[in-house]
């Protein structure tokens, strides 16, 4: 797909099958991405794509187990941030790194190779030239923490090429702008393509990726799912492009399902295997929240007025791309975050301000998706780690005293059990894989009569075999009537699992489709922010 | 291809990979080393400095055995000891659960005040088991009240302990300075100090010794505590908090009640620390007295890892190293205050192995997480630990 370009041009960056493996997660895999000068090419992806490890390993902040990068045809090294700007590659990120308190000369000055003295002028004169280049109109003397985000975003667009780049990354640079924003900087990147300078676009959006992009190519759990050549971004209808990505950010299989008629039948089979013979509907309900909100922390929002009910036997799924409210509405139910209004039921009695471990008696449990900086205590022993949840309960502890051996016994027999493979029951619980990890978060959360689950991306980062094993036992927990929610940014994941799909969106529930043949085109259009019904309008 | 292999053992370890577990012996000699190391390595180059200074290092340090343990010095040392390893093992308690009570000098400094002033009014009326137990409690009350606020502080608002602490510090010694030159001063006496306990109503000797009972207590402590840590549901919920708040939060643990409990056993212990040194030692407490023992206490504590027992050789190793320390230097014609430079050159050391230890993995930092986070921003609200 993507071999179609005239080969006389020598493409500005060639990132040739990087590769990069964090614990329990194949962030990159084999990704090769092209970005000729002069052109917007846009990695689009789901947060957790492996797009972001992707241009930090590109700026110098990350290094590549494997694969190798070029630039103008010549293999380089980055080995730092710094390296990366020698060579031209500049970064815009996200959030601003602007000096609030210092003007935008200052600023400016301040990424300049320094000598003893400023050269004020000089700069002055360099700024005038570029933003008339740009076509951005900003005032030097400004302090750049009184700009509008979208201005900052430009200076600091000048600020990357003040040092010279022919390569500019910019990562989600639409995520902080309003639509005027947007106009600008896509009027400042026409410009920038002018110069031949060679941008990397990062973006979950889709609109903007098809609006923007010259090229596009989509990431999918840490592969390249697919690449959209310039030819074809200029030849295809709009609505073939949207399917045609959707079905590669979301899957390929999901797609298939959804598309093929004769396999609707396979997917109710599916259904009546989970245990849902008896008409889901009619089961009590487990958990319900009646428009419960929450507060974000730091980059993650929180959720508004969310509810939903799940009963006893149903699978709830809950789509949406990462940093939609996810965590947020997890810990509500958990506990772990207070509910600022609305209420969290279970079995029909507000839980608000019952505390976390008050909700784990009621029968709750919530498997975090965070494995190594929430669910374990790396220094601790695995058979300790398995019972973190039940820390001075009989008979386990006895007037505060530890039976070791009690629960040397029990943690034996749910290592066994759960297929924990593990060096020993001492063992460290840092030195355990990472699906290995997640064996042990399930034997904790499900070994002591759970009735209802909150699972939190329970693949993620798990090879085939051990992700098969955890939705059986997913499976398994609902046909012994528990009520489940799944928490996944895996399409195709919920799609197998769930009875219904709930969709999370900036916080909000989109909606709450059923699983059934158009599930994934109804979801992917309400994650990406357009439900059919403004589609059509 | 030195290179690339560098590259990919810095990448697995910024990621904490999970790569070959080194095997127990080599873990259990790494810490042992990096424990050891520092004491070892300020023993020489405060050798070398003597020696530059036209010192002899070899007399100095056969010295400090000579008066800090050999005739009858160990009594003194031992003595010493009782106070350090009390204040020691309430640093622990709190340190392990990642959290930094830095205010033991007003914690002391009140519990010993109030010992020495109520003292010598209920010792003499009083039958002594009684009169022992209640300035005990008083002097273990008083420490443990005054960590109450920053434990309330950081429990409820997230306020970073090491400021409340060391500002309730400096409270409490001017409180302190208040009560002996105000309500608590010798009538007889125009120097600023409290009266003095009977010598017959201070804390019994053991057998012939100058070694008071006191040092039995704080023995007994570190076994308490030592068992506490690691063999009930109190010392794990410790270490879980300790080791990640986030994941102390996840599991249900209350958080603010662990932070609360874990405040207030460190302020009693530094409280019955202040008991055992005036009932045993001291007999009074003067204005602008401070002994400042949890300043010389906490480098030792972390080259424990935070491990009671360990803790003891430690304090032995100090205790020694003071009492023999001030008669030595005074031999050598030094000023007493080279100890301090030996103790900074340990915390020196310290600091150099922690740096090359975090740029190849050499074993474990002193510092748990919690605590390092602690230092990082000790001016803002963390919201790891809600």
């Amino acid at each position: 797909m993507a071999g179609t370009q005239s080969p006389v041009r020598v493409p500005a960056i060639e990132l040739v099958n990087i590769t990069k493996r964090f614990p329990g997660v194949l962030a990159n895999d084999r990704v090769s991405v092209t970005v000729q000068h002069g052109e917007v090419h846009c990695l689009l992806g789901e947060n957790g794509a492996g797009k972001s490890t992707l241009i930090s390993i590109l700026s110098g902040m990350l290094r590549p187990d494997s694969g190798s990068i070029r630039l103008d045809g010549a293999e380089v090294g980055i080995r730092s941030p710094r390296d990366a700007l020698r060579l031209g590659i500049g970064t815009v990120y996200q959030h601003s790194t602007l000096i609030p308190a210092l003007t935008v000369l200052e600023n400016l000055m301040l990424g300049a190779r320094s000598r003893l003295m400023l050269d004020r002028d000089g700069a002055r004169k360099r700024l005038a030239e570029m933003a008339a280049q740009l076509g951005i109109e900003v005032d030097p003397e400004a302090r750049t923490g009184d700009l509008a985000l979208g201005r900052q975003q430009q200076v600091e667009i000048i600020s990357a090429l003040w040092r010279g780049s022919r390569v500019l990354i910019l990562d989600e640079p639409t995520s902080m702008l309003t639509l005027q924003g947007v106009e600008e900087l896509q009027k400042v990147l026409r410009r920038l393509k002018e110069r031949g300078t060679a941008i990397v676009f990062i973006t979950h959006k889709l609109h903007e990726a098809l609006a923007v992009g010259d090229r596009v190519s989509i990431l999918r759990r840490g592969r390249l799912a697919g690449a959209l050549s310039s030819q074809q971004l200029a030849s295809s209808s709009m609505e073939d492009l949207r399917a045609e990505i959707i079905r590669l950010m979301f899957g390929e299989e999901s797609a298939e399902i959804a598309g093929a008629a004769e396999l609707n039948t396979d997917l109710t089979d599916v259904e009546e295997e989970s245990g849902s013979s008896t008409p889901v509907a009619e089961g009590d309900v487990f958990l319900e929240l009646k428009s419960a909100s929450a507060r974000g922390e730091g980059t993650e929002p929180g959720i508004e007025e969310v509810s939903f009910q799940v009963r006893e036997g149903e699978i709830l799924g809950v789509a949406g791309m990462d940093g939609n409210g996810q965590r947020s509405l997890a810990e509500a139910i958990a506990g772990q975050r207070r509910i600022t209004s609305g209420t969290v039921e279970l079995f029909g009695v507000p839980v608000n301000r019952l505390s976390v471990s008050a909700r784990q008696r009621l029968g709750l449990r919530y498997m975090t998706d965070d494995r190594l900086g929430e669910g374990i205590v790396r220094n601790l022993g695995v058979s300790l780690n398995i019972f973190l949840k039940r820390i001075g309960e009989p008979p386990f502890w006895r007037w505060g005293r530890v039976d070791r051996r009690r629960i040397n016994a029990e943690a034996s027999s749910l290592v066994k059990a759960f297929d924990i493979r593990t060096s020993g029951l001492e063992a460290r619980a840092g030195t355990l894989s990472g699906g290995n990890m997640q064996k042990l978060l399930l034997a904790r959360e499900l070994s002591f009569n759970p009735k209802v689950v909150v699972f939190h991306k329970p693949t993620y980062g798990l090879d085939l075999k051990t992700t098969e094993h955890v939705r059986e036992v997913i499976r398994d927990l609902v046909r012994d009537g528990a009520a489940v929610v799944v928490i996944s940014t895996d399409l195709d994941e919920l799609l197998e699992l769930c009875h219904r799909v709930a969709v999370l969106s900036r916080g909000r529930l989109a909606g709450v489709v059923g699983n059934g043949p158009d599930a994934v085109d109804q979801v992917g259009s309400l994650m990406i922010g357009m439900s059919k019904g403004q589609e059509a309008a | 291809m030195a290179l690339e292999t560098e590259t990919t053992a810095d990448a697995a370890l910024a990621a904490g990979a999970p790569t070959a577990e080194p095997s127990r012996l080599v873990r259990w000699w790494r810490t042992a080393m990096r424990s050891l190391a520092p004491v070892i390595l300020a023993l020489i180059a405060g050798g070398l400095l003597m020696l530059a200074l036209g010192r002899n290092p070899v007399s100095f340090y056969v010295n400090v055995w000579q008066y800090g343990v050999a005739s009858g010095g160990w009594q003194n040392s031992a003595v010493l000891m009782a106070p350090l390893l009390l204040i020691a093992l309430g640093l622990i308690i709190v340190f392990r659960a990642g959290i930094w009570n830095l205010g033991y000098d007003g914690q002391y400094l009140m519990g010993a005040a109030l010992v020495a002033g109520l003292g010598p009014s209920i010792l003499p009326s009083w039958p002594a088991p009684l009169a022992y137990v209640v300035l005990f409690l008083v002097a273990g009350g008083t420490g443990a009240l005054w960590t109450l606020l920053p434990a309330v502080l950081k429990a409820w608002y997230d306020i970073n302990e090491i400021i409340t602490t060391l500002m309730m510090s400096f409270i409490g010694i001017g409180v302190a300075n208040i009560l002996v030159k105000g309500p608590f001063q010798d009538p007889t006496v125009n120097i600023p100090q409290t009266r003095t306990i009977p010598f017959d109503k201070m804390l019994p000797d053991l057998g012939s010794t100058r070694v008071h009972i006191g040092v039995i207590i704080a023995l007994g402590a570190v076994i308490v505590v030592h068992y506490a840590l690691t063999r009930t549901s109190f010392g794990l919920r410790l270490q879980v908090l300790g080791a990640n708040p986030r994941t102390a939060r996840h599991v249900g643990i209350n958080l603010r009640r662990v932070i609360v409990t874990s405040f207030l056993w460190s302020g009693f212990l530094v409280g019955i620390a202040a008991a055992v040194d005036i009932l045993g030692l001291w007999a009074y407490v003067r204005a602008n007295w401070n002994p400042a023992y949890g300043d010389a206490v906490i480098p030792f504590v972390f080259l424990a890892r935070l491990n009671a027992l360990v803790v003891v050789p430690f304090i032995a190793f100090y205790a020694v190293l003071s009492t023999g320390g001030d008669l030595a230097a005074q031999q050598v014609n030094l000023p007493t205050d080279f100890l301090l430079v030996l103790v900074a050159l340990i915390l020196l050391f310290m600091t150099v192995i922690e740096y090359l230890g975090r740029r190849r993995d050499m074993g474990q930092s002193y510092l748990s997480p919690g605590l390092k986070e602690a230092l990082r921003h000790p001016l803002v609200r963390r919201r790891s630990a809600q």
